[in-house]
């Protein structure tokens, strides 16, 4: 079972590498970082902070937009696509249980993420600390992030499977994709802010809003980064609704995520009929 | 009946509310090579799928080598060729064989000496968005080597190859029955196939309409051979009286006769002389002998 796990996870690693999409995202995922990084190193005198923790601040808040879109591109096509070209049917007809497949997929899609995202924002930070310095707290902070960015980045690439095998098409495959990832990252976040205004600081503000806000993954991926380090909290301006919460609570739910969609997406997986 | 490869006992399949495949028997023995004829629709696909595991089977059963279909053991033991195969373009002919190799688990196969018997050792490391039609059916022929499966699918194997691949791919299909794999070829055209296997099944909406040698099949249909007679301008009318034929156009006239009257005809038509420019003779076609055994089936 490992051995054919890793068979696929190889071959879909060469493909990522062909297509060009590892480049692509880590491309993509630097020049936003660098971008930020410098938009965003004035306040660093104000607030007493080193300009990385600065830099880790503003990339949090990027990630939480990149890391489900870049995960979401790549695995959208994951079923779909292999139906629409005909190779699901032989590739199901050998001994690799569905689950398999998908976890062979998971393992270089996700690896290739965090490549992406290790470089991308890695290199961001090293040029955020020779730049404007650094500490080991926003050292630890900056590996923080990216490991957090991968796991939101597996939340969304196992997302992308259920919603790949759910669909008929790669074509529609991807609207799902793009409806998906605007209701988590930009919808569910909106809602809530109308649902607090609304509320004028009730029950709902003070006990319901931040465990509603932390069940989602992204939401929880930035409470995490946020609560986890002063300087960034400060940087931010967003400590309010995180202190709430009990540490563990961002943690578990963005651990439990990936969790939760893999086993969703070989459910419906497993009624595909090629 | 254990010594079967392949057993299938009153399999049905239904489609929301139709039935696609009605109560189908099919054997076939290690060795042996089986032709499933059908048109499109009738059934094929759906059959071979539930073989393979890829689709339900709402009545009866299906045993490959003594397996459950879709269970690893049966999976490991069957080997599958899709109509049109296609592959991740991304990946080298030899990087897909591999990654098939490893799934298929088992002894590392020489993937090298598999390419090449396939005729792919020219472009092993391109790309398969390179390959043509025919490269692409090759590397899914080779791709059915792997392990010695016991039952070998083939679903439309001979699509878009020339002539001469045709011949490649059935000297191999024949290699494969020689080691006792079981092989169950599905086409729609009797001429694909005919020379080639050792009995024929015909599928008709579903239903198995017949099963046999193809000698047997066309003898007990009594099925005429057409006889396509080219003459010199104008004499068509003057030929299809003489003949008892039917006149198509100025040049060519058409007539029906048993098998076993072939060669007596030939001498007679060949006897008019220069009249007669050329003889095109067409064996019996599946559809005449679907059309046979559709009616002999309602009965």
């Amino acid at each position: 079972m490992i051995a054919r796990i890793f068979a696929l996870a190889r071959a879909e690693m060469l493909i990522l590498r062909r297509n060009w999409w590892l480049m692509m995202a880590t491309g993509i995922m630097m020049l936003f970082a660098l971008a930020l990084t410098f938009a965003g190193s004035a306040p660093t005198g104000t607030l007493g902070v080193d300009m990385l923790t600065i830099s880790v601040s503003s990339m949090t808040t990027l990630a939480v937009y990149l890391a489900p879109l870049l995960a979401l591109m790549m695995s959208f096509d994951a079923i779909a696509g292999e139906r629409d070209r005909g190779t699901l049917s032989l590739l199901l007809t050998y001994p690799a249980g569905r689950g398999e497949i998908l976890m062979g997929k998971f393992l270089a899609q996700v690896t290739a993420l965090g490549i992406a995202t290790a470089l991308g924002l890695g290199s961001a930070g090293i040029v955020a600390a020779l730049y404007g310095g650094a500490s080991p707290e926003s050292l630890i902070a900056l590996s923080r992030l990216i490991a957090t960015a991968t796991l939101l980045g597996a939340v969304f690439v196992a997302l992308g499977y259920g919603l790949s095998a759910l669909a008929k098409s790669p074509a529609a495959a991807a609207g799902l994709a793009a409806g998906l990832w605007l209701v988590f990252v930009v919808l569910f976040d909106l809602g809530l802010l109308g649902a607090v205004v609304m509320d004028g600081g009730g029950i709902f503000t003070q006990k319901i809003f931040p465990w509603v806000m932390v069940a989602n993954p992204a939401d929880a991926f930035r409470v995490w980064n946020i609560a986890a380090s002063e300087g960034v909290a400060l940087a931010s301006g967003m400590g309010g609704a995180a202190k709430t919460l009990p540490n563990w609570a961002a943690p578990v739910s963005l651990l439990l995520w990936p969790l939760l969609a893999f086993v969703s997406a070989r459910a419906v997986f497993r009624r595909v009929e090629p | 009946m254990m010594d079967n490869a392949l057993i299938i006992r009153s399999a049905d399949k239904f489609r929301g509310k139709t039935q696609v495949l009605t109560d189908v028997d099919l054997v076939v023995a290690p060795g042996e090579r089986v032709a499933l004829l059908g048109h499109n629709g009738a059934g094929k696909s759906t059959l071979i799928k539930m073989i393979l595991g890829l689709t339900s089977i709402d009545g009866g059963d299906i045993s490959i080598d003594g397996a459950k279909p879709g269970s690893n053991v049966a999976r490991a033991r069957t080997a599958f060729l899709p109509e049109s195969v296609n592959f991740h373009p991304t990946l080298t002919g030899r990087e897909q064989l591999t990654l098939f190799a490893r799934l298929a688990g088992g002894d590392r196969p020489d993937i090298d000496a598999l390419l090449d018997r396939v005729g792919l050792s020219e472009a092993t490391n391109n790309r398969i968005a390179t390959y043509s039609k025919g490269m692409r059916q090759r590397l899914g022929l080779a791709q059915v080597l792997l392990g010695q499966p016991k039952v070998a699918l083939l679903d439309e194997p001979t699509s878009g190859l020339d002539p001469i691949s045709r011949q490649d791919l059935y000297a191999i299909i024949n290699e494969l029955a020689a080691h006792g794999t079981a092989v169950l070829i599905a086409s729609h055209a009797l001429t694909e196939v005919e020379a080639q296997t050792d009995r024929i099944a015909i599928l008709r909406k579903g239903i198995k309409v017949a099963d046999d040698t193809l000698a047997n099949l066309s003898h007990n249909a009594g099925l005429p051979t057409r006889m396509r007679i080219l003459v010199q301008a104008g004499q068509a009318d003057q030929i299809a009286k003489a003949t008892g034929g039917e006149r198509i156009n100025g040049a060519s006239v058409e007539l029906y006769c048993d098998a076993n009257q072939k060669m007596q005809e030939l001498r007679r038509i060949a006897a008019m002389g220069d009249v007669v420019a050329d003889i095109e003779l067409t064996p019996p076609r599946l559809e005449d002998l679907y059309r046979h055994y559709s009616k002999e089936g309602q009965t």
